[in-house]
């Protein structure tokens, strides 16, 4: 991690000192534990800001939508992934940027371990493999694998898929990771039980959109919950205005979702978000052989058509 | 008034379950991994082993969507198209384990919706049949800033009584008549404590306040001048990591926003109110088409503005901000309202 951290600001330095980008896009160290702040640093002095750890879950694709400047990015596995749809789908263009590409390891879940613990946890301190967990009247060494976000727990792309530079050696990517294993659940549902998981899923939900914004594929100028002439959805708590909001924005991101994390990361109310887009994302894995933001050479499934597209589902 | 009495747990959970005969209960209940306030069923128990909430109580006077008329659309019955209150309960209800945070939060409200000149009906009976039984914080959270922000652990303002965690037992003092009132309803024993019971919450308010070691500077706030903290350069990079939700403010409990909606179904419908949030783009979108604050920075930037300085000037009572921290606890991207006030307290044009 520190030898992460002292590649990033030496490539920061040096590109913007070269002046081949006007700002370069990291994380700087947060306020509370197991929490990172992106930001932008715009000139050589400033790049000492920049950290990186095992918090840094939030995607960075996110800050690049229509962006005019040349930019340095600090891009993980599904970051670039993302920074590949935002190319594909013309929101920033290759030549713009530098990638500063980040082999990961995974992010850890901060809930996962703040459920761990009766009390608050103060202090958190990290290492390679392990984090040790500081409250008062505790102290506990956890390793990192074990308390990942669940989506770092089944990645399978955790090395950068394009970059300008890189801050360390490549990590070894994880194998025979069985990735659907709860959506196969899901699947297996009656109606009726489906219905009722998804309810139950999405009780808590306050409609403050974390899930939406947080995320780098919804981008929409205006989104379909926010038109006001006509007003699609309903604005109150109301279960069916809840239920379509997620469910269509989980359609709206079919092939192109990367399985980031980032919805479920940002949602303040703990709801696994995942379980929407990762049915989706399962589905254009088995009927394309897809998986979005591998390939810059490739238009996503959605937006082309073929005659050999897989038509089975209709009736 | 202003007595303290002892209860030990027994009878605090005795005196609730009496309490139900002429209340409404409402208290924190853990689901999945966090707390929040909710009704509570007959023998149930506020759970009080928290922190505090992950939603603030400012729901339980002022819920985030609220149904306050209806009215029919269908022309063959004579009243069509006539909006009709909709009865709503305002019986007695008491909120048993609020943070003083929270219920401080009640007053800065109050300073919008209950004005000589506007008063909120909804609001105003909402909270006045509202006994608000307080649970002073005898661990305050990391995040927790509530005594340099015009409140404290022990703080009392806007409760009814507050009760103190004293290991094997409770302490009570009773604030108000409202909480003389509740007192007789659970129907714990009223005699006065001694000086020594006093000097119990005093020397534990003192222990709680120095564990919290956050705080934040407001004392040049209002000195600024407005126009130059609106152009102040930082804004950029305070709104970069900002993604436009509402966390902030539907955590926050003094956020005080709300959108009226008309709904219907069918022939009918309902007139509601939901919480709106100023981070949103639609929240400023005029029927024109034009939008005063279409950019993020904007949204921030008010945000900001409205609860350390705007509502500083106007109401002269403070910031609009109890020093809660849930803003900062949920924020997906880590933006800390302290570092902003800093900055805006310390800006030099």
């Amino acid at each position: 991690m520190l030898a992460y951290i002292a590649k990033i600001k030496e490539i920061s330095r040096r590109l913007l000192q070269e002046g081949s980008v006007d700002m370069v896009i990291g994380f700087r160290k947060g306020t509370v534990p197991m929490m990172n702040e992106p930001c932008f640093v715009k000139t050589p002095q400033d790049v000492d800001t920049f950290v990186w750890d095992s918090n840094c879950g939030i995607n960075l694709a996110n800050y690049l939508a229509d962006r005019k400047e040349k930019i340095g990015i600090v891009a993980k596995g599904c970051d670039s992934r993302n920074i590949v749809t935002h190319i594909i789908e013309n929101k920033i263009k290759r030549d713009q940027l530098v990638i500063i590409g980040v082999p990961c390891k995974g992010m850890i879940d901060r809930r996962k371990i703040q459920a761990l613990f009766e009390t608050e946890i103060e202090n958190v301190i990290e290492a390679d493999d392990t984090i040790t967990i500081k409250g008062r009247g505790f102290e506990k060494t956890l390793y990192k694998k074990e308390v990942l976000q669940d989506n770092c727990a089944v990645c399978i792309h955790r090395n950068p898929v394009i970059h300008d530079e890189l801050v360390g050696d490549l990590v070894e990517e994880q194998k025979g990771v069985d990735r659907y294993e709860d959506i196969r659940k899901i699947e297996s549902l009656s109606p009726e039980e489906k219905c009722r998981y998804f309810d139950n899923l999405l009780s808590a939900c306050i409609r403050c959109y974390a899930c939406r914004n947080a995320c780098p594929l919804c981008y929409c100028p205006t989104c379909f919950v926010d038109e006001s002439r006509p007003q699609w959805v309903g604005k109150s708590i109301d279960p069916i205005d809840t239920r379509t909001f997620h469910f269509l924005r989980a359609y709206h991101c079919a092939g192109r979702c990367t399985d980031c994390g980032s919805c479920e990361r940002a949602c303040p109310m703990g709801i696994n978000v995942r379980m929407f887009t990762k049915k989706l994302e399962k589905d254009c894995l088995e009927l394309f052989d897809w998986e979005a933001g591998m390939t810059l050479e490739q238009r996503p499934p959605l937006d082309t058509y073929r005659p050999d597209d897989p038509d089975d589902f209709i009736t | 008034m202003m007595n303290v009495i002892t209860i030990n747990k027994q009878d605090w959970a005795r005196g609730l379950e009496r309490a139900y005969d002429s209340y409404r209960l409402f208290g924190p209940v853990k689901q999945d991994e966090f707390h929040n306030f909710r009704e509570l069923v007959k023998g149930e128990l506020p759970d009080l082993k928290l922190l505090n909430t992950r939603l603030s109580a400012k729901s339980m006077v002022y819920p985030q969507s609220e149904k306050l008329f209806e009215f029919t659309l269908d022309e063959n019955r004579e009243d069509h198209h006539i909006l009709k209150e909709i009865h709503k309960d305002y019986s007695s209800r008491a909120v048993i384990g609020i943070r003083p945070c929270d219920a401080k939060a009640f007053l800065l409200v109050k300073a919008n919706f209950d004005t000589p000149e506007y008063k909120d009906p909804y609001w105003i009976q909402s909270y006045e049949a509202t006994t608000l039984v307080g649970y002073a914080c005898n661990t305050p959270c990391r995040t927790c800033f509530c005594t340099t922000a015009g409140c404290g652990p022990f703080s009392e303002q806007g409760l009814d009584m507050l009760l103190v965690d004293a290991a094997d037992h409770y302490l009570l003092k009773i604030i108000t008549q409202k909480g003389e009132k509740f007192l007789n309803a659970a129907g714990w024993s009223s005699t006065a404590e001694s000086d020594a019971a006093i000097h119990k919450i005093e020397t534990m308010k003192q222990a709680a306040e120095e564990k919290i070691t956050a705080g934040i500077s407001t004392d040049k706030l209002k000195d600024k001048k407005t126009t130059e903290l609106f152009e102040a350069p930082f804004w950029e990079q305070v709104a970069f990591a900002c993604i436009n939700c509402g966390t902030c403010t539907y955590v926050c409990p003094t956020c005080w926003c709300f959108d009226i909606q008309d709904e219907t179904f069918g022939r009918s419908g309902i007139r509601m109110r939901n919480w709106d949030s100023c981070m949103y783009p639609l929240f400023t979108l005029h029927g024109s088409g034009h939008n005063p604050r279409n950019i993020k920075i904007q949204r921030v930037r008010q945000r900001f503005m409205h609860k350390l300085k705007y509502y500083v000037d106007k109401y002269g009572n403070g910031i609009q901000c109890v020093g809660c921290g849930r803003c900062i606890r949920h924020c997906p991207v880590n933006i800390d309202i302290r570092k902003v006030c800093d900055l805006m307290n310390n800006f030099e044009a």
